[in-house]
């Protein structure tokens, strides 16, 4: 090859390397076999403790929850994880198509007009919407109404400093409120007024973002029913493993009217000269790659493979397996309420309010609590204190179709011993 | 051959799947909540068999080139073959049913991973600390740009403005302006590099960064790089390295050296984790000491074996997404890392660079070389010769499409016309190499001699080219109203 070439060495490709910038060697390790990498990180993943499915009450954005073997027959084909952006449609359609039918479940469960590709995750899908927001009304002010999760408020707080935007909670929006943000349910599991909220928010002039979950949605009204402009919310609930955080995937979905404002990819039918119909990139003229600094995001690469498993999981559930896994979560958060608040000490820490599948719940010597449960193999509840000063005591529970009823018996027998 | 979309196989009656009941004594939400919180119309989405998902899933894979069957050249993204050992990996149970709010001492082989992690990329890019926590390169060179400005705040100097050259990526620009500085753009000279002259001009004591890759995205390797470090740093600004093309030189030389002070990597091209059709990728950021106090939050610390995660720290930045990066991802890069090891990666960019300056040679003369000498992992071409008989660049790309290869990189970068950029990778056989050099011979020859041909590809695959202003047309007319087709998502017919 370097004779083709019609140089001498591999030296002489490399000219343009100024030699005082070369170096010897990397400090690494010499390569392994494949057997002798695999013992290493297997090693590793031994260092971890996992706890099982059915004994993991902890949530607090991420959870455990049944994925259909489906799931992941589907995105470990090659043809699917070793593609990359389908700039090509006519070599992609595989991806396209899937991406479409992503954008059309998450349009169809937020009962809004129309979604987008993927985001990294819940926190950037929150902080992209409420640029949207700023965009669209060239006001620079976000409010924050109620417990949003403390991460996504940490990004939302990163996107907005560079562009000058102020974040503060509260309910009371003003004239120069760019939207009002809300989590339904919030971050405890707590159930918002998400109508009134966004009645106060367009009363002001200001856009209703709610960050939603998508399984709750099979139940509670989705922000299009409420008149919310911009729904944007995590993923990882629809066929994702918790995977210590990632990936995940983040989307966003939104009124027509503000298209045009939406980060990244937007796929869109189209039809080649013969009519048949295929799918494309589309609307590209937000995007960095045309638009520069001027783009509406910076986003390029997102999360189209974990877009891909969650469309298998819309797919593979449908409304009625969609609505069930809702409704057992529900049931057994709340058997699991009525007998945590019967623990001498123990009692809800918000009890006027309503909850789906995760409630905050005041225990005594919480943290201590908890370390005594995983002593018994049980993941507990999440202290939140560590986010919310008034919120001393306070832990979340969660429960989902994998916490059948013995593995409640057997969280409320190691409390009550 | 195109598919049906899952909502039109949808079949009313398909049962959903058998899930199981909730078997405790407690009222479900219908009879718990206010009318008010409950959803009014169940959502819209398909009513399918298991068996019909996976044919429908395994169809629309069969309509996807990607490198596990074809040569994917894709200018910049760097293709290579994705290691199945690393999926292998990052299936680990130890490792997928992790929770992020777990206590530390449950996850010290993942910390420990991302600790390992963190000191292979120091030492193959040559900088002090690294974050693992941007989701991607764009959210990579975002995090590096509000630490930098961080730093000059932190001197109580408000500087407003990033260089970004001709050539660069649209990222750069659009993650500039996100993070609230002004873009100045910086010419290339006419050896495709930047120019020395024009960017002395821009400097002023308003420059916070230049945003730089290296080589370029012309696949030339910035000779005067540390005359431009020194012209920088003289200024008072900071030298960000845009990482997409790390896979020329490792083990050859490293950004750190070179004078840069941030450095994001793309752990999807270089450390092979799979693309995902579009992500989810990694884009860590490595920088020198003086920026390291703005690193985002938490770092992985080390103190006596023990790992932590350290919320505690004043300068910080911040968070820039939830918990702690796309862990998976992180394994699988670390699993490539060990496999290869220093050698095996100083062999990859070894092999790259000889790939792509063999198939350069290979397609020299065929299509125009905009810039003489050796090029590094990649290689800009342009079809600009065969403006006279009217093919652009995308008719090149078809073509090569309706010969079994994906097709480059196209109009990009910017500075030169009809632009085709190649990256080969490592992984590619001399055998690939020749066989896609034959293929552009045809294409070229076809141009000559039937160029409405051409302009007709690609033939043969399952659909041919899309009308894309048609689309854009349909759009707008359902955003005025004037439609009831939202073209960007299925609806019923009425």
């Amino acid at each position: 090859m370097l004779a083709a070439i019609g140089v001498g060495s591999m030296d002489d490709l490399l000219v343009d390397i100024p030699q005082s910038l070369r170096i010897a060697a990397l400090e690494l390790p010499a390569g392994l076999s494949e057997f002798e990498t695999m013992a290493q990180i297997e090693s590793l993943a031994a260092r971890n403790r996992i706890f099982a499915d059915r004994l993991t009450f902890r949530g607090g954005g991420v959870y455990r929850r049944f994925i259909p073997a489906a799931v992941a027959a589907v995105t470990s084909k090659p043809e699917f994880y070793s593609a990359y952006t389908p700039y090509q449609p006519e070599a992609s359609q595989g991806t396209l198509q899937a991406i479409y039918e992503f954008q059309t479940l998450i349009s169809e469960l937020t009962a809004l007009d129309v979604a987008n590709a993927s985001m990294y995750d819940g926190a950037t899908a929150v902080a992209e919407a409420a640029m949207m927001a700023h965009i669209h009304t060239g006001r620079n002010e976000v409010v924050v109404a109620g417990y949003l999760h403390p991460e996504y408020m940490e990004v939302l707080r990163a996107f907005s400093e560079g562009r000058g935007i102020k974040v503060r909670k509260g309910t009371e929006p003003n004239s120069k409120t760019a939207a009002v943000v809300f989590q339904q349910p919030d971050f405890l599991g707590l159930l918002v007024d998400a109508a009134g909220l966004t009645e106060t928010a367009h009363k002001a002039g200001a856009l209703a973002i709610a960050c939603v979950d998508p399984i709750s949605l099979a139940i509670v009204a989705p922000p299009g029913e409420y008149g919310a402009d911009i729904a944007a919310g995590e993923g990882q609930q629809l066929g994702l493993s918790p995977s210590y955080g990632g990936p995940h995937v983040g989307f966003i979905a939104c009124r027509k009217e503000l298209v045009r404002r939406l980060p990244g990819r937007l796929i869109g039918s189209a039809h080649d000269a013969e009519g048949r119909r295929g799918f494309v990139l589309t609307l590209t003229a937000r995007e960095q790659h045309i638009r520069r600094e001027r783009a509406s995001s910076n986003i390029c690469t997102n999360h189209s493979l974990c877009a891909l498993a969650a469309s298998v999981y819309m797919t593979y559930m449908g409304p009625d397996g969609m609505r069930q896994v809702a409704e057992v979560g529900f049931k057994r958060a709340h058997s699991l309420a009525e007998r945590l608040s019967a623990l001498p000490g123990w009692e809800m820490a918000f009890p006027e309010r309503q909850f789906l599948n995760e409630f905050p719940i005041r225990v005594p010597k919480g943290p201590s609590v908890i370390r005594k449960l995983a002593r018994k193999g049980i993941l507990g509840g999440l202290d939140v204190h560590r986010w919310f000063r008034e919120l001393k005591g306070v832990v979340t529970f969660t429960c989902t179709e994998v916490n059948d009823p013995r593995a409640l018996d057997e969280l409320v027998e190691a409390l009550a011993k | 051959m195109t598919e049906l979309l899952s909502f039109e196989k949808s079949r009313p009656n398909a049962h959903g799947p058998r899930l199981p009941e909730a078997d405790v004594k407690a009222a479900g939400p219908s009879e718990v909540l206010p009318p008010e919180l409950l959803r009014a119309r169940p959502p819209g989405l398909p009513r399918l068999s298991e068996a019909e998902i996976m044919r429908h899933y395994s169809r629309l894979a069969s309509l996807n080139y990607s490198i596990s069957e074809q040569f994917y050249p894709l200018g910049s993204c760097t293709m290579k073959y994705n290691p199945v050992a690393n999926e292998a990996a990052a299936a680990l149970p130890g490792f997928t049913d992790l929770h992020p709010y777990q206590d530390e001492d449950t996850v010290q082989g993942a910390l420990s991973l991302m600790w390992r992690l963190e000191q292979a990329l120091c030492a193959v890019v040559g900088v002090d600390r690294v974050t693992l926590q941007p989701a991607a390169g764009a959210h990579g060179e975002w995090t590096a740009l509000k630490m930098i400005r961080a730093l000059h705040h932190s001197k109580g100097e408000a500087r407003t403005e990033v260089l970004v050259p001709d050539s660069a990526h649209g990222t750069n620009p659009a993650s500039a302006a996100l993070s609230g500085f002004h873009v100045v753009e910086v010419k290339s000279g006419p050896d495709g590099r930047i120019s020395l002259a024009d960017l002395e001009s821009k400097l002023s004591p308003k420059v916070a960064a230049l945003m730089l890759t290296n080589p370029n995205t012309l696949g030339l390797f910035e000779r005067e790089i540390l005359d431009v470090a020194e012209l920088v740093h003289a200024t008072g600004a900071m030298l960000y390295y845009d990482g997409a093309n790390l896979n020329a030189f490792m083990g050859i030389c490293r950004p750190g050296d070179m004078g840069f002070d941030a450095v994001h990597m793309n752990l999807h091209k270089t450390f092979t984790t799979p693309h995902g059709g579009g992500g989810p990728g990694a884009g860590p950021v490595g920088v020198k000491a003086d920026l390291v106090p703005f690193l985002p939050t938490p770092t992985v610390e080390r103190l006596n074996g023990h790992l932590k995660l350290d919320f505690k720290r004043p300068k910080s930045i911040g968070r820039v997404r939830s918990f702690y990066g796309n862990f998976g991802m992180l394994v699988r890069a670390y699993t490539y890392i060990v496999a290869m090891g220093g050698d095996g990666l100083t062999q990859a960019s070894h092999d790259a660079v000889l790939s792509a300056n063999y198939l350069k040679s290979q397609v020299d003369g065929l299509l125009d070389m905009p810039h003489e000498g050796p090029c590094m992992h990649e290689f800009v071409a342009s079809a600009h010769n065969l403006a006279p008989q009217g093919i652009k660049a995308l008719d090149v790309a078809k073509g090569l499409l309706e010969r079994d290869f994906y097709a480059p990189t196209i109009y990009f970068p910017l500075v030169v016309p009809e632009a085709l950029m190649v990256e080969p990778t490592e992984t590619e056989s001399k055998a690939t190499l020749d066989a896609f050099a034959t293929a552009i011979r045809e294409i070229v020859k076809q141009a000559k001699e039937s160029p409405e041909e051409l302009h007709q590809a690609p033939h043969g695959l399952p659909v041919g080219r899309l009308d894309e202003v048609a689309t854009a047309r349909k759009i707008n007319a359902y955003l005025q109203g004037q439609s009831e087709d939202p073209i960007l998502r299925w609806k019923p017919a009425p």
